[in-house]
């Protein structure tokens, strides 16, 4: 027999912005519902109505339901009691929320990752403005920052936030459980535009291809087009032997990370801030993206208040090649980008190759030279990058040619 | 409560002509209300009727107040150095309670979450009303009607105002101090209990019929330096312990944590900035929340960067400011009350430290002030609404929670800036209509909210300056509208016509009514 007693959310003194249900299937009396709210006064009406709404959709009409709240916004209510009724109805019923028109752009495999910033996938309070902090991605975390016993629980909040958080144009991620439990996490995604799938502790290829079958099942129900990205997170001495092959398992792999914390622990080393124990494995992983045509990504700097230690780490990831970090705080943001930005006299070198090479075009030549030096593609290439990511920063404008002209 | 007649104010509000038995003037507009006549003063005495020897000591609050002539229907006032640490303010009416006195008045310069211990006392009649603030569960109190007579909000400045003009007329004023000597000079700069100044106890101590000073330092004539002036003072008390110190120095004095606040604080500096306000020798106010402290901590990176100083910031000074000040980043700190004790350790030591009191900085009766000639004030709100008005005194569900503080009157700055966020949960900040007025739109120059910046429409000079800028300006409907479609549209707190506290507004005039909240 299924259980008729059902709870979820979180309550206690220091919750926010969330909220706790407690449901009970009762044969008559209707529904009856307590609601105890900080946000009554102004919202009261609003969330009896929202609550009723929820629970015929799932045709319950016979039930008690207490709803204590903590100034939890629409879509962090709905989730907690959908997942309450799931628990004690049979059900393939989902209940959506509305998308926000917002939310409702694409990414692409080459967008820049500076910066992703991550936040724990059953804590709603975190989500709200995240956006505003203009990191370049948002990673809705199910896996390590949720704990064990609310994994269930946190895939319906992050299917919500997906639809009801507006992202302010950052790219749409969601890393999601080890094994089957991320198989699992996938029909929570797909449909609601998740742009990018963290994969946490990768060390199989095949588990890549796994994802991509079942992905694709999903996307074909839902009449889906748009490519879902991954970015396998390199976590283990196996995972570093297989860079290479995971890198290019599946043309969805657009970037790949490493996480340091799991790493060392995986060879036994205590992780430094000098980081000589990853050397090897950050420069194989460097490597295997760089061969690969994909985006190496460095792990998470940790201590938040270590604005300087950050900087220089940035630093020299980006000496080592990497074009990408992970954030644990939004004031770690605007750190990564200011350092992995390309330097001044990196953008005027660049300029003046790009600009050769405009010329070389437009006079039809084949050789494309500066000064007395011979400039080759790959040189071109590398400067055409630099000049994207400067406009992309801010750091000099669309119209750079035109300009420079004018001065 | 008998009802009484209303009228519309010159805000559009709805308020009585007459409160707790005596007419009231209701608001005019800014800077409209002339008052005439002359200043109030306390009857002449004679220093014949003195001790020489210049030790007033007596042996009790009690016997002071006896002294003093407490008796029924009597105006009592206390001041808030010693904030959520007052200790003097609950046992005068603890005494008087016990003299079976009934009907006082209490005129504190602010209340705290401490004087719950007074509700009692509103209860059983022997207060009969608060004048000054309501805070924390006084405000509950208060707004469920349960206070006998009408509560009287003022800011720091109406307080003086009031004093000043014998709208209110003190019979005892008892004045808790860190340190005093027997001839009553008093200061708060030291002592076990120190808290920095006494200015809120200026007024009191020059304009009450009586003056009890009560202190647990006494020490030998004469106290230096001085805040409170012997001359003015009846009685001294000497008690065990006059505050309790690890509360006085209570209230949020740490920058902010949070990312969004800080985010916040940041877009404000960013915006003093290009708008031309942070320039050598400008001046501004920054409270003591961490969104606050950490718009003062940008401010000095921005100073810092461009070898420049301010040439003074007005205060509530905590260890941030005092920083700056020994730093160099600012030549003098306007202080009006210190929030810890590194506050307390400047004014004592640093000259540039100055003690300032209501009279220097707000009164409308001065000739002028200080707090309109600050180049920008950061101040918070619990609400705001499409016309730039703004609420400090009650909270969304309706019910008082603050008082006005110095806030009435340091909108009268060249430029007000209230940074708040959007929402707070899942309440919205920006509404239709105050549900209290506490200062008009036309006073309020900018709001900063972490998804954008909306300028008054009436300071078309800053709109000219932040055109082109980067950071998000906003009208303040488009604001509105993106706090709405996050939380929803909200609910008006339910109210009866119950009038049970007014706001008066730094000129004398009631800008707005509080009522019964209906449960």
């Amino acid at each position: 027999m299924t259980k008729t007693i059902a709870t979820s959310g979180s309550e206690g003194p220091k919750v926010r912005s969330d909220c706790h249900i407690t449901l009970e299937i009762t044969k008559t009396g209707g529904l009856q519902i307590e609601l105890l709210s900080k946000v009554k006064t102004l919202y009261g009406d609003d969330i009896l109505k929202q609550t009723k709404e929820i629970l015929s959709f799932f045709g319950i009409k016979n039930a008690k339901i207490k709803v204590d709240d903590k100034g939890a916004l629409p879509f962090v209510i709905a989730a907690r009691i959908e997942y309450a009724v799931h628990q004690v109805v049979k059900t393939d019923k989902e209940y959506w929320p509305d998308m926000l028109k917002q939310n409702k752009y694409k990414s692409s495999a080459e967008r820049f990752r500076f910066s992703r910033l991550y936040l724990p996938g059953n804590t709603p309070n975190l989500m709200l403005s995240a956006g505003i902090h203009q990191p370049n991605g948002i990673i809705l975390d199910l896996e390590d920052a949720v704990a064990p016993a609310k994994k269930d629980e946190a895939r319906y909040l992050v299917r919500n936030a997906l639809r009801q958080v507006d992202f302010y144009g950052a790219e749409r991620m969601v890393r999601i459980n080890q094994g089957q439990r991320g198989i699992d996490d996938l029909k929570f995604l797909i449909p609601h535009n998740v742009h990018l799938l963290l994969v946490p502790k990768c060390e199989d290829p095949a588990y890549i291809k796994k994802l991509d079958v079942e992905i694709e099942k999903i996307k074909k129900v839902h009449k889906i087009k748009d490519p879902v990205f991954y970015m396998p997170i390199i976590e283990s001495a196996m995972g570093v032997e297989k860079a290479y092959e995971i890198a290019t398992v599946s043309k969805n792999v657009v970037s790949m990370a490493i996480g340091l914390e799991d790493f060392t622990a995986d060879l036994g080393v205590k992780r430094t801030k000098e980081a000589t124990e990853s050397f090897f494995a950050r420069a194989r992983l460097v490597n295997a993206c760089k061969a690969a045509g994909i985006q190496p990504i460095d792990s998470v700097f940790s201590d938040v208040g270590d604005m300087e230690g950050l900087a220089a780490n940035v630093k020299m990831s980006k000496s080592l090649g990497f074009e990408g970090m992970g954030c644990i705080h939004p004031r770690q943001i605007r750190v990564i980008h200011e350092n992995f930005a390309p330097e001044a006299d990196e953008i005027d070198k660049a300029k003046k190759i790009v600009n050769a090479f405009i010329v070389a075009e437009e006079q039809g030549l084949g050789v494309v030279s500066l000064g007395t030096k011979m400039i080759d593609p790959p040189v071109v290439k590398r400067a055409q990058k630099t000049i994207d990511l400067a406009i992309n920063l801010g750091l000099i404008s669309k119209n750079w040619r035109t300009e420079d002209e004018k001065k | 409560m008998k009802k009484s007649k209303e009228v519309k104010n010159a805000a559009g509000r709805m308020i009585p002509v007459e409160v707790n038995g005596k007419p009231v003037i209701p608001y005019q507009g800014v800077g409209k209300y002339r008052p005439t006549g002359r200043r109030f003063a306390p009857k002449l005495v004679s220093c014949a009727d003195y001790p020489a020897d210049g030790n007033k000591l007596v042996s009790s609050l009690k016997e002071a107040l006896i002294k003093a002539g407490l008796k029924d229907g009597m105006t009592i006032s206390t001041h808030h150095h010693f904030r959520d640490g007052d200790i003097i303010g609950n046992l005068i009416f603890d005494i008087a309670h016990e003299m079976g006195i009934k009907n006082l008045v209490w005129f504190p310069s602010a209340s705290f979450s401490c004087h719950a211990h007074l509700i009692p006392y509103l209860e059983d009649g022997t207060i009969n009303r608060i004048e000054g603030s309501m805070n924390g569960p006084l405000g509950r109190f208060t707004s469920e009607g349960k206070m006998k007579g009408v509560g009287v909000l003022r800011s720091h400045g109406g307080r003086y105002q009031s004093v000043q003009d014998g709208e209110v007329q003190i019979d005892i004023a008892v004045i808790a101090a860190p340190t005093a000597d027997p001839f009553g000079n008093a200061t708060g700069d030291r002592g076990p209990a120190a808290c920095g100044l006494l200015g809120f106890a200026l007024a009191d101590s020059q304009y009450a019929e009586k003056v009890i000073v009560v202190t647990d330092n006494l020490i030998p004539f004469p106290c230096v330096p001085w805040q409170i002036q012997g001359n003015y003072v009846d009685y001294v008390v000497k008690v065990d312990k006059v505050g309790i110190p690890e509360k006085i120095v209570s209230g949020t004095t740490e920058i902010t944590k949070s990312p969004d606040r800080l985010l916040i604080a940041e877009m404000t500096a960013m915006f003093c900035d290009e708008a031309g306000i942070i320039q050598d020798g400008f001046s501004y106010q920054a409270g003591a929340g961490g969104t606050a402290l950490s718009i003062g901590n940008f401010f000095e990176n921005i100073l810092r960067e461009r070898k420049i100083k301010a040439r003074f910031i007005r205060a509530g000074s905590n260890k941030y400011p005092v920083k700056m000040l020994e730093d160099g980043y600012v030549d003098y700190i306007l202080d009006g009350q210190t929030f810890d004790l590194e506050g307390v350790r400047s004014m004592r030591e640093n000259p540039g430290h100055l003690n300032t009191s209501p009279f220097t900085s707000y009164n409308y009766h001065g000739k002028g002030n200080f707090a309109s000639m600050v180049d920008v004030v950061i101040l918070g709100a619990t609400e705001v609404d499409v016309n730039f008005n703004a609420n400090v005194v009650s909270h969304s569900d309706g019910y008082l929670l603050h008082g006005i503080g110095g806030w009435q009157n340091c909108i009268f700055s060249k430029c007000t800036i209230l940074p708040i966020p959007l929402f707070r949960d899942r309440i919205p900040i920006i509404v239709d209509d105050v549900f209290t007025l506490c200062g008009p739109g036309e006073l309020i120059d900018v709001i900063v909210t972490e998804r954008g910046i909306a300028i008054n429409p009436l300071r078309k000079d800053l709109i000219k300056k932040m055109k082109g800028s980067k950071l998000p300006i906003k009208t303040i409907q488009q604001l509105k509208a993106e706090g709405e479609a996050i939380c929803g549209k909200p609910q008006k707190p339910k109210t009866t016509d119950e009038i049970v506290a007014i706001v008066k507004w730094v000129d004398g005039t009631v800008i707005d009514a509080i009522r019964k909240i209906v449960k």
